[in-house]
C-alpha cells in the first residue's frame, strides 16, 4: 500500500506497526465477505472506515480483536500473532479497545462496575485502584457523576462515552470503533465525537467505522473506502473528499455528501 | 388565551398556568369502584356475582372451622361433640405427620436441624448477611445429614474430609483450565469415596465414638422427608442445571450431545419411572454387596429430572441474552468462565427466575410422588390414618393439612422470587 509508507511523515505517528493485515480473507459459509485486505497501521494512526452496508468494515475491524475469526491470511497486532490459541487472542483483546454500535454496557452493573470489572478479573488490580483509574476516565468523558447509576438510567450519548471509558480503563494501546454514533440520537452524536477527539489528540491509535465525515476531516490522517469485501480507495481526507479517484468512491460520497 | 385569535398564528405564552386538582368525583373511594368494580354492565354483574360465590364458599367454611373439635380419640366422638371439622385426628398424629416413623425420643434431631436451617440458608438467600456466614452454610449439610440420620461423627467428617480434597486439587488446577480443575475435582471425590470413604470414616469413627443413635431411612418420613428431598434436590439441582445449560450451548460437539442427550432422556420420562428405578433397578446395575441408601438414591434422580428441566429454563435465558453482551465482554479479554461468571449468568439467571423457581415448585410438590414407593411423605403418612378404624372417613382436615402445609412452602418460595425479582431490577423502566 502507497499510503502506509508516507504515514510516517505526519506528526505524532511513529513507525513502529500496530496492526499489519497481510492477505487476508474470510467466508460466512460460502459467501467471501473479506478478500485479500493489506492493511498496516502505525502507532498513532487515525483511521477512518467507510463505505456501504455489507462492504465488510464492521467484519474488518471486528477480525482484529477476533469477535470474528479469519479464514486464510495473516494479522499481527501489537507483535501478537492472532491465530486459534486462546492465550493469544485473550492476550490482543486486553490491548486493544473496543466500542459497539450499541454501547453493550452491562445492564446488571453499575457504570463503576462496568469500568471496574476488567481491571480486577483481567489484570487483576485491587479494587481501589481500579475505582480510581475508573474516576479518572469517566471524568475524562465528563460523567463521574453518573458512577453509581446503572447504565438504564443513561441516555445514549452518556452510555456510549461510558463504553469508551470502560475500554480506556483497560489502558489499551488500539481502539476500535464500530458504528459509534449510528444508534444515537442527532443531540447526542457531537458529545460522543467530542470525546472521540480528544483521545485521538492524545495520539491514540484509532480504527473507526463510521459514516460521520466531518469527523474524517477532522481527526483522520488517513481514510479506507471499503465495497464488496475489499479496499477500494485509501487517502488523506483532504484527497479523499476533493479529489475521489474510484468511481465507487465518487459515487457513495456524493450520496452521503449529497444534502 | 384571550388574547390569540383565529387569525392570529404567532403565540407567546407569557405567564405559566398552575397546576389545578383533579374534578372531585374523580378521586377516592368512588372512582376506584366505578374503574374496578363497576366500569361496565357486564363488570358489574360480574362483580355481583363473585360476591356471591365469595359469600357462599365462607358461610360454609365458616362454622365448619368455628365448630371444630380438638379433644376426642375417633372420629365417631367428634361428630358427637361438634358439627365441624375433626381436627382431633391432627391432635393425635401430628408426629406422623412431621416425622414419620423416627423414633420419639429423638424428636428433638429434626427439630434441632430445620431450626439450623435458617442461619445456613439466610446467607445464600440475602446478600446483607455478612459472608463469613457462608461457612456455616457449606457446614450445614454435614451436620444436618450427622443429625438426622445419626452414628458417628466419624461419617460426615470422613466425607467432609474428601470434599476439602476435591476443593484443593480444584483450587490447584483452576488457574490452568477450568474445565480440568472441576474434572479432576470430581474425580478426586469419586475416588475418595470409592476407596478412601470407608478406611478414613472407619478410623474416624473409632476416633470420636458411637456418636448418636442411628435412624434408618425407612423410619423418616413425614414434612421432614418432603423437606430433606426437596431442598437437597434443589440446591443440587441448580448448579446442575445451569452447567447442562452451558454444556447445550458449547461449541464442545461431545460435550453438547452428551448434555443434549441427557436433557431429553430424563425430560421424555416420567418422575415416578425414575423413582421406580431408584427403589428397584438401581440395586441390579450396582455392586451386589453396596448398601445404597433409599433416600439417597431418591434424592440422585429428582436431581437429575429437576436439572434436566432447570436446564431447559435456564437455555431460555441464556438465549434472551443479546449477542452483544457476550462481545462485549470478549473484547475486554474476559475468559469464557469469566464471562459466563460475571456477564452471562447474572443476567441469565435473572431472566429464568420466575421459570426457575417454577420448576423448584414442582419439583418440592413431586416429592410426594416417593408415597408410590413406599416412603412415608406426608400423602403417604395420610394411608395408614384413613384404614385405621377409628378415623376411618376422615379426609378434609388431614389433606387440608398436608395442603396448607405445601401452600405455605411453595408460596414462600414464589414470594422470594419476587423480592429477588424487584431487588435485581436494573433497568428502571
Amino acid at each position: 500500500m502507497a499510503m502506509a509508507e508516507n504515514t510516517a511523515k505526519i506528526p505524532g505517528v511513529s513507525d513502529e506497526v500496530a496492526i499489519s493485515i497481510r492477505n487476508m480473507n474470510k467466508w460466512y459459509g460460502d459467501f467471501h465477505v473479506l478478500r485479500d485486505i493489506d492493511l498496516t497501521v502505525q502507532r498513532g494512526e487515525r483511521i477512518v472506515i467507510c463505505g456501504p452496508s455489507g462492504s465488510g468494515k464492521s467484519t474488518l475491524i471486528r477480525c482484529i480483536n477476533a469477535l470474528e475469526e479469519h479464514q486464510k491470511g495473516e494479522i499481527v497486532v501489537d507483535g501478537t500473532v492472532l491465530s486459534s490459541d486462546l492465550k493469544n487472542i485473550d492476550k490482543i483483546r486486553s490491548e486493544v479497545g473496543m466500542c459497539f454500535q450499541h454501547f453493550n454496557l452491562f445492564p446488571h452493573l453499575t457504570i463503576l462496575e462496568n469500568c471496574t470489572l476488567a481491571p480486577i478479573w483481567v489484570r487483576k488490580m485491587p479494587k481501589a485502584e481500579a475505582e480510581e483509574i475508573a474516576m479518572h476516565f469517566l471524568t475524562k468523558v465528563k460523567i463521574p457523576e453518573q458512577a453509581d447509576k446503572y447504565p438504564g438510567q443513561l441516555s445514549g450519548g452518556q452510555q456510549q462515552r461510558v463504553a469508551i471509558a470502560r475500554s480506556l480503563c483497560m489502558k489499551p494501546r488500539i481502539m476500535l470503533f464500530d458504528e459509534p454514533t449510528s444508534a444515537l440520537d442527532p443531540e447526542m452524536i457531537k458529545e460522543v465525537l467530542d470525546t472521540m477527539v480528544s483521545l485521538a489528540e492524545e495520539g491514540m491509535t484509532m480504527l473507526c467505522v463510521t459514516h460521520e465525515m466531518g469527523f474524517a476531516r477532522q481527526v483522520a490522517n488517513r481514510v479506507i473506502f471499503m465495497d464488496a469485501g475489499q479496499i477500494v480507495e485509501q487517502n488523506e481526507p483532504e484527497e479523499f473528499f476533493n479529489n475521489p479517484k474510484s468511481e465507487r468512491t465518487q459515487l457513495f460520497l456524493s450520496q452521503i455528501l449529497g444534502h | 388565551m384571550s388574547d390569540t385569535h383565529a387569525n392570529s398564528i404567532a403565540f407567546v405564552r407569557d405567564t405559566e398556568l398552575p397546576p389545578a386538582p383533579p374534578p372531585v368525583a374523580e378521586t377516592g373511594v368512588i372512582r376506584w369502584m366505578r374503574e374496578n368494580l363497576f366500569s361496565s354492565v357486564l363488570n358489574a354483574v360480574l362483580t355481583v356475582l363473585s360476591l356471591l360465590v365469595i359469600f357462599m364458599v365462607l358461610r360454609g367454611m365458616i362454622p365448619w372451622f368455628w365448630n371444630s373439635t380438638w379433644n376426642a380419640n375417633s372420629l365417631s366422638e367428634c361428630r358427637e361433640m361438634g358439627s365441624g371439622a375433626c381436627f382431633a385426628v391432627i391432635r393425635e398424629r401430628w408426629p406422623q405427620f412431621f416425622f414419620g416413623f423416627y423414633p420419639n425420643t429423638e424428636y428433638w434431631r429434626p427439630v434441632l436441624t430445620f431450626f439450623l436451617l435458617f442461619p445456613a440458608i439466610a446467607p445464600v438467600l440475602f446478600n446483607r448477611v455478612p459472608k463469613q456466614a457462608l461457612l456455616f452454610s457449606m457446614l450445614y449439610p454435614f451436620i444436618g445429614y450427622w443429625l438426622i440420620w445419626g452414628g458417628s461423627l466419624g461419617g460426615p467428617v470422613g466425607t467432609l474430609l474428601g470434599v476439602v480434597a476435591a476443593y484443593l486439587v480444584y483450587r490447584v488446577l483452576v488457574q490452568h483450565s477450568t474445565v480440568l480443575a472441576l474434572l479432576a475435582g470430581v474425580a478426586v471425590l469419586i475416588i475418595w469415596m470409592l476407596f478412601l470413604n470407608d478406611f478414613v470414616i472407619g478410623q474416624l469413627s473409632n476416633l470420636f465414638g458411637p456418636g448418636l443413635e442411628q435412624v434408618d431411612s425407612r423410619m423418616i418420613g413425614g414434612f421432614l422427608l418432603t423437606m430433606i428431598l426437596g431442598i437437597v434436590s434443589i440446591s443440587l439441582a441448580l448448579p446442575i442445571g445451569i452447567l447442562l445449560a452451558l454444556g447445550r450451548q458449547s461449541d464442545l460437539l461431545i460435550i453438547k450431545a452428551i448434555c443434549i442427550g441427557f436433557i431429553e432422556f430424563i425430560r421424555g420420562v416420567p418422575l415416578i419411572t425414575l423413582l421406580f428405578v431408584a427403589n428397584v433397578l438401581l440395586s441390579y446395575f450396582l455392586p451386589p454387596d453396596t448398601t445404597f441408601d433409599l433416600v439417597l438414591r431418591v434424592i440422585i434422580l429428582i436431581t437429575m429430572f429437576a436439572s434436566a428441566y432447570l436446564a431447559e429454563v435456564i437455555r431460555g435465558g441464556l438465549a434472551a441474552l443479546p449477542r452483544g453482551q457476550y462481545e462485549a465482554a470478549d473484547s475486554l479479554g474476559l475468559d469464557y468462565w469469566q464471562a459466563i461468571r460475571l456477564i452471562i449468568l447474572p443476567q441469565a439467571l435473572k431472566i429464568s427466575i420466575p421459570g426457575i423457581v417454577n420448576v423448584f415448585i414442582g419439583v418440592y410438590k413431586d416429592t410426594t410422588l416417593v408415597s408410590i414407593i413406599s416412603m412415608y411423605d406426608p400423602l403417604g403418612v395420610v394411608q395408614p390414618i384413613l384404614s385405621d378404624a377409628d378415623w376411618n372417613g376422615i379426609l378434609w382436615e388431614l389433606y387440608g393439612f398436608v395442603a396448607l402445609f405445601f401452600f405455605i412452602s411453595c408460596y414462600s418460595m414464589s414470594q422470594y422470587s419476587r423480592y429477588l425479582e424487584n431487588k435485581l431490577r436494573t433497568d428502571h423502566r
